[in-house]
């Protein structure tokens, strides 16, 4: 068993915000990220996969088809978007780095084989991250 | 389901390693520059991970201010811009890197948190970085 990391960058726009409270209710809970103008983040994603060795290639995936993946799946629709307004996930949840990351497990879990998704670890600010192993 | 957050802090503190059991010639065997007498110091880097289900109605694993105020006023408060080895702390124990991040593992164990604690990682150096978990393995 081997692991393989692949890291990638995207930038996003969001905002918390719960319908089923007050204004104030958000404001105390959420502080500025309740701001409903939104506000951005470079996120900084790190992808996890595990699996043997491919006795042929020496891969335990293919960089190239790892890189399309999550473009395909992740970047292409999460990339220079407003996460509230453009992503379906986040329609009906708030897209806090919890939930993004949960949401990219999700994209991504089927896509990998024969690997296997090991961790999605998503990085909003250089001090604050979230690690999901889809337990 | 369960998600684990990682929160990040800086802290500066000196520190001496030094066995006061063992001679001179042992302790400069062992500890090299690190046991020079007048201590040296380090920018840690302290990160705390806490893990639990998501809350629907925030989406949030923990409330971060909570975390920040706690890690705040029973660590960074107690270590930042001191000698660990004039704290009660390290009375008897050498202030190595390994003993600080078990310290203060055991520090946020025995408090109320607004999560679950997982482990505790201190970066003493670019290069350093020690890892605890209580009694259990920390993650990979």
């Amino acid at each position: 068993m081997i692991y393989l990391t692949r890291k990638a960058e995207f930038s996003a726009s969001h905002y918390y915000h719960n319908p089923e409270w007050s204004a104030e209710e958000n404001q105390r809970v959420f502080g500025k990220c309740a701001n409903l103008n939104g506000h951005g983040h470079n996120y900084t994603l790190e992808v996890t996969v595990s699996g043997d060795v491919d006795a042929v290639t020496g891969f335990v995936i293919d960089l190239k088809q790892l890189k399309d993946i999550l473009n395909r799946e992740v970047l292409d629709d999460f990339d220079h978007r407003h996460l509230n307004k453009e992503v379906p996930e986040f329609s009906g949840q708030i897209p806090t780095t919890e939930n993004i990351a949960v949401a990219i497990w999700k994209r991504l879990e089927s896509k990998l084989r024969p690997a296997r998704l090991h961790r999605v670890r998503l990085y909003e600010m250089p001090d604050l991250f979230v690690d999901y192993y889809g337990e | 389901m369960k998600v684990y957050l990682t929160r990040r802090y800086l802290f500066a503190a000196s520190h001496r390693l030094h066995n006061p059991l063992l001679s001179e010639a042992a302790n400069r065997e062992t500890y090299g520059k690190c046991n020079n007498p007048y201590g040296h110091g380090h920018n840690y880097f302290l990160e705390v991970t806490v893990s639990g289900p998501i809350a629907p109605e925030t989406g949030m694993v923990c409330d971060l201010e909570a975390l920040d105020a706690v890690v705040t006023r029973e660590v960074l408060n107690q270590f930042d811009h001191q000698n660990l080895n004039q704290l009660q702390d390290f009375s008897t124990m050498i202030p190595t890197t390994e003993n600080l991040t078990i310290r203060v593992q055991q520090i946020l164990s025995r408090l109320p948190l607004p999560a679950h604690l997982e482990s505790v990682r201190i970066e003493e150096t670019a290069n350093n970085s020690f890892e605890y978990a209580g009694a259990q393995e920390p993650r990979r």
